[in-house]
């Protein structure tokens, strides 16, 4: 089944749900290390989301990622908000006015997604933020789409080096953000935002898997 | 002038202060989300189309994401060149933008002017003062908000360096907050010197300030 514009709508619907089901884990992610407000932003912001896809359905990928990205940078508080929609713009970007999307759009998506976070938080691999998720992840779908692999195993590639970026801000020392402030005391926790981003990639490899 | 802040009274407090001493300059505080602590991107973009007067825009923001805001924020407008987010201490920054602005100032000077705030702070260089225009300050208060903000505002369009200097301390004129920390009161006496084209305009103007007391 070609992945167009409203099966990108129904993954989208669908993280929002993942959301709404993490939402306490991330707010205990956050209240442990920053302002306690990521669960909460991103649920309401994901819930802004599927309101405006409830009005309407872009006619392409690309566009109903740019709603995503217009309606996160608008009613999210807190970093997620710039930093989501950032990267949901540059994705939108790279994806351009495309019906479909292939194993190599999405890979290519992804990456100009993380440059996009990169370029607004100035955080590097390493410093405990939502970028040791992403670059992996990134990397992780260039690999599989580069061998021809399906768009749901470049997805899955992706959650799944995610996953493992996210587990690997546990023993970091947090350099950006308001984990920061903390120094070593941000060391042992697990970055929401990575955490965030994890989640994210898996619900779409999920969504890419059954559709 | 926009103020981002993730708190609400935060940003209006800002804004009080700088406006005290900037009272003619459009500041516009855009802090807090939804009544609450956060950064509302919508509020501080109509922010900027308030403060747009045509002489441009410069935006403070407390911390990270406020400034993820802000720079997106900018992005946004149609004309991305004539509003700037400026890395400064908000607080100095805000105060030492908003006195640059009063005085006329250019925006490029501006954005000088904050994000030089904390090391304009006085140094505790000793200077010489074997040359320079001796001053006794014969207003109450000293070189306080208002007076301070006089001196740094005559200087405007001047091409001269002027360093004012009391009890071993020295100042650069043109920093309000500069002159405020030196802790000048009615009845101190400074030194000011001047150096470059302009040097003796400079001394001319401020002699001609502290004659008329700084206006009180």
């Amino acid at each position: 089944m070609p992945c167009d514009a409203a099966a990108v709508a129904a993954a989208i619907r669908a993280a929002a749900a993942v959301i709404t089901t993490h939402r306490d884990e991330l707010v205990r992610l956050d209240q442990a290390i920053g302002d306690a407000d990521h669960g909460e932003n991103l649920e309401r912001g994901f819930g802004f989301v599927v309101s405006s896809l409830d009005g309407e359905v872009p006619d392409n990928p690309g566009a109903v990622l740019k709603l995503v990205a217009t309606t996160l940078i608008s009613k999210v508080g807190g970093a997620a908000g710039p930093l989501y929609g950032t990267a949901f713009l540059r994705a939108a970007t790279a994806l351009g006015d495309a019906p479909v999307l292939t194993p190599e759009s999405v890979a290519a998506a992804l990456r100009a997604a993380v440059g996009g976070v990169v370029a607004r938080g100035k955080a590097e691999v390493g410093d405990k933020t939502m970028v040791d998720a992403l670059t992996p992840a990134a990397d992780a779908a260039e690999q599989t789409a580069a061998v021809a692999g399906e768009l749901a195993e470049v997805l899955r590639a992706a959650a799944d080096a995610a996953e493992a970026g996210a587990e690997s801000t546990v023993p970091l020392i947090a350099r950006k953000g308001r984990a920061s402030y903390l120094g070593e005391r941000s060391v042992g926790h697990l970055d929401p935002g990575a955490r965030s981003s994890a989640l994210l990639l898996r619900s779409f490899a999920d969504s890419a898997a059954g559709a | 002038m926009v103020v981002v802040s993730h708190s609400g009274r935060l940003a209006e407090g800002v804004v009080e202060l700088a406006r005290q001493m900037a009272p003619d300059v459009p500041l516009i505080a855009a802090g807090g989300l939804a009544g609450g602590l956060g950064t509302d991107f919508d509020a501080v973009s109509d922010a900027v189309a308030q403060a747009q007067s045509g002489a441009g825009v410069v935006l403070l923001y407390d911390l990270g994401s406020a400034k993820m805001v802000a720079d997106l924020a900018v992005e946004m407008l149609g004309d991305p060149s004539d509003a700037v987010v400026v890395d400064a201490p908000l607080v100095e920054g805000a105060v030492a933008a908003a006195v640059a602005a009063q005085g006329g100032a250019t925006l490029d000077a501006v954005l000088s002017a904050a994000a030089s705030a904390l090391t304009d702070l006085a140094s505790d260089k000793p200077v010489d003062p074997e040359d320079g225009l001796e001053i006794v300050l014969t207003n109450a208060v000293g070189l306080h908000a208002r007076p301070a903000a006089l001196l740094a505002s005559t200087l405007t369009g001047l091409d001269a360096e002027v360093t004012v200097s009391f009890s071993g301390h020295s100042a650069n004129a043109r920093s309000v907050l500069a002159l405020l920390s030196l802790g000048t009161t009615g009845g101190d006496q400074v030194t000011v010197t001047a150096t470059g084209p302009d040097a003796t305009e400079a001394l001319r103007r401020i002699g001609d300030l502290a004659t008329h007391n700084f206006g009180d």
